[in-house]
């Protein structure tokens, strides 16, 4: 079973090949496994490569958006994460929301980084499944038992993208449709209002 | 006065009672892992308690723990705490038909209490002897108990009748607790205190965001505590695997009329 063990030290030498990394768009290659589990390692390199820069905590996540727009499928999240509102929901709207997503998710989930530093990702295995594939991982954090993390990877957007992610069986994607939908509540179902306040998250 | 062992068995009797009794959730809801939560109303009043309890005692007693105490020291406590749970958790794997666990749990104690400075240290792991978890819950589950409820416990948190019962059970199992040299009564719970208190401090942030930070923190922690205990229950068994993906880790939203069924695993692109 292929298994490649990334750390920190391993991303800054690699780092220095993919300088230019964010801008070059990904090889139209049909989804397999190893594409899979690579695109995986990207997204690992790609964060690893922004705790290490030293950047202000801004700049960061001004680079985890990116990074989360470069592997995600942002569109088909957004949407999910919705629900039954993105039926309702207009073009326009659906835009709107999409870009605030994006921006709610990568502060939410980069503020959370910091925590991970020095931790070491290992991609497991990947397998086909009914959607796309299936990418296996563990995390080892200092002075803890190592944990389960898995993406779900897709070329269904027309490029090899990740949609859903799940940590330690918790499933990503369903938790914020469940924290959107509690949001939309709080704010009487007004769309227009909470595309504003997640354009707002800090 | 009741004998440890007439205590325990009635103790296990009332646990039955109380499962059969439980209010019990459609078969069929069952089987497509929605969420079953009959108490809401009891249970989001306790968790404006534990809400409370967290912000005034919890949450400033976990920082200052992990901010005064070195974090070498922090983990060693962690193996300590750890380390006292393993003959506990070599009795469920006895219980649960699982003797190589309760051998890899028995190895883990007896090398970690002795090499490994009264568990202080973890060289069991360094000797690549498999990590452990398990508890009473886990082995209702193995006997062919169903998860029941989601209830939220006071001061304790998240949890289900099934899981509930065996946080019970368990204050009584661990053979430590019955060792005529034992150090102090109930050493497992507060060493589980310790440990609880670490994991506050150290991912205090992330604990935050979820408990303070969320519309719903409520649903929030109902969700996450329900997937990741349906994942940690179906282990490293490659079959019960399988059966979490066609139906897995399943859940309602907030709202079932909108959102009667999702597959975690489900094509969004067909949406």
């Amino acid at each position: 079973m292929p298994s490649n063990a990334m750390n920190r030290r391993v991303f800054v030498t690699s780092a220095l090949a993919g300088m230019s990394l964010a801008a070059a768009p990904l090889p139209a290659l049909a989804l397999t496994e190893a594409a899979a589990m690579q695109l995986v390692n990207s997204v690992v390199a790609d964060i690893n490569r922004v705790i290490d820069s030293g950047k202000s905590e801004n700049a960061m996540l001004k680079d985890f958006e990116q990074i989360f727009v470069r592997y995600g499928d942002v569109p088909i999240m957004a949407r999910y994460a919705l629900g039954a509102d993105a039926r309702s929901a207009s073009p326009a709207q659906m835009r709107q929301f999409t870009n605030a997503f994006q921006h709610y998710i990568s502060r939410k989930y980069g503020r959370r980084f910091r925590e991970f530093i020095g931790g070491q990702v290992t991609v497991k295995s990947a397998r086909k499944i009914k959607a796309g594939y299936e990418v296996r991982s563990t995390v080892k954090l200092r002075g803890e038992a190592p944990f389960e993390v898995t993406f779900l990877v897709s070329d269904k957007s027309g490029k090899d993208k990740f949609y859903n992610m799940f940590i330690e069986g918790v499933n990503m994607l369903l938790t914020e449709r469940t924290e959107i939908g509690a949001m939309l509540d709080a704010r009487k179902g007004n769309l227009n209002q909470l595309i504003q306040d997640l354009n707002r998250t800090g | 006065m009741l004998t440890s062992s007439s205590f325990v068995r009635s103790l296990a009797l009332a646990a039955f009672a109380a499962l059969s009794a439980c209010a019990t959730q459609p078969p069929e809801t069952a089987a497509r892992g929605e969420i079953f939560d009959p108490y809401e109303r009891t249970n989001r009043s306790i968790h404006r308690f534990n809400l409370g309890v967290d912000r005034v005692l919890f949450r400033p007693a976990a920082k200052g723990y992990v901010s005064v105490i070195p974090e070498p020291m922090v983990t060693s406590f962690n193996h300590f705490a750890e380390n006292i749970s393993l003959p506990g958790q070599a009795v469920d794997y006895l219980l649960q038909g699982k003797p190589r666990e309760m051998g890899y749990a028995l190895a883990r104690f007896v090398i970690n209490s002795t090499v490994g400075f009264a568990g202080l240290a973890d060289p069991a792991s360094d000797f690549r002897v498999p990590p452990v978890d398990t508890d009473f819950g886990e082995t209702l589950h193995v006997w062919g108990f169903g998860e029941g409820a989601y209830v939220e416990l006071p001061l304790y948190g998240p949890s289900t009748t099934r899981d509930a019962i065996g946080v019970v059970v368990n204050l009584f199992t661990n053979p430590i607790d019955f060792a005529p040299t034992r150090p102090v009564d109930n050493l497992g719970l507060y060493t589980e205190i310790v440990r609880r208190m670490s994991d506050r401090g150290r991912y205090s942030d992330t604990v935050d965001s979820i408990l303070y930070e969320s519309a719903d923190s409520y649903a929030q922690a109902r969700l996450i505590y329900l997937q990741n205990r349906r994942f940690e229950l179906a282990g490293d068994d490659e079959a019960a695997y399988l059966e979490l993906y066609t139906d897995p880790y399943a859940e309602t939203g907030s709202d079932p009329t909108t959102d009667p069924y999702i597959d975690p695993y489900e094509d969004p692109y067909a949406e």
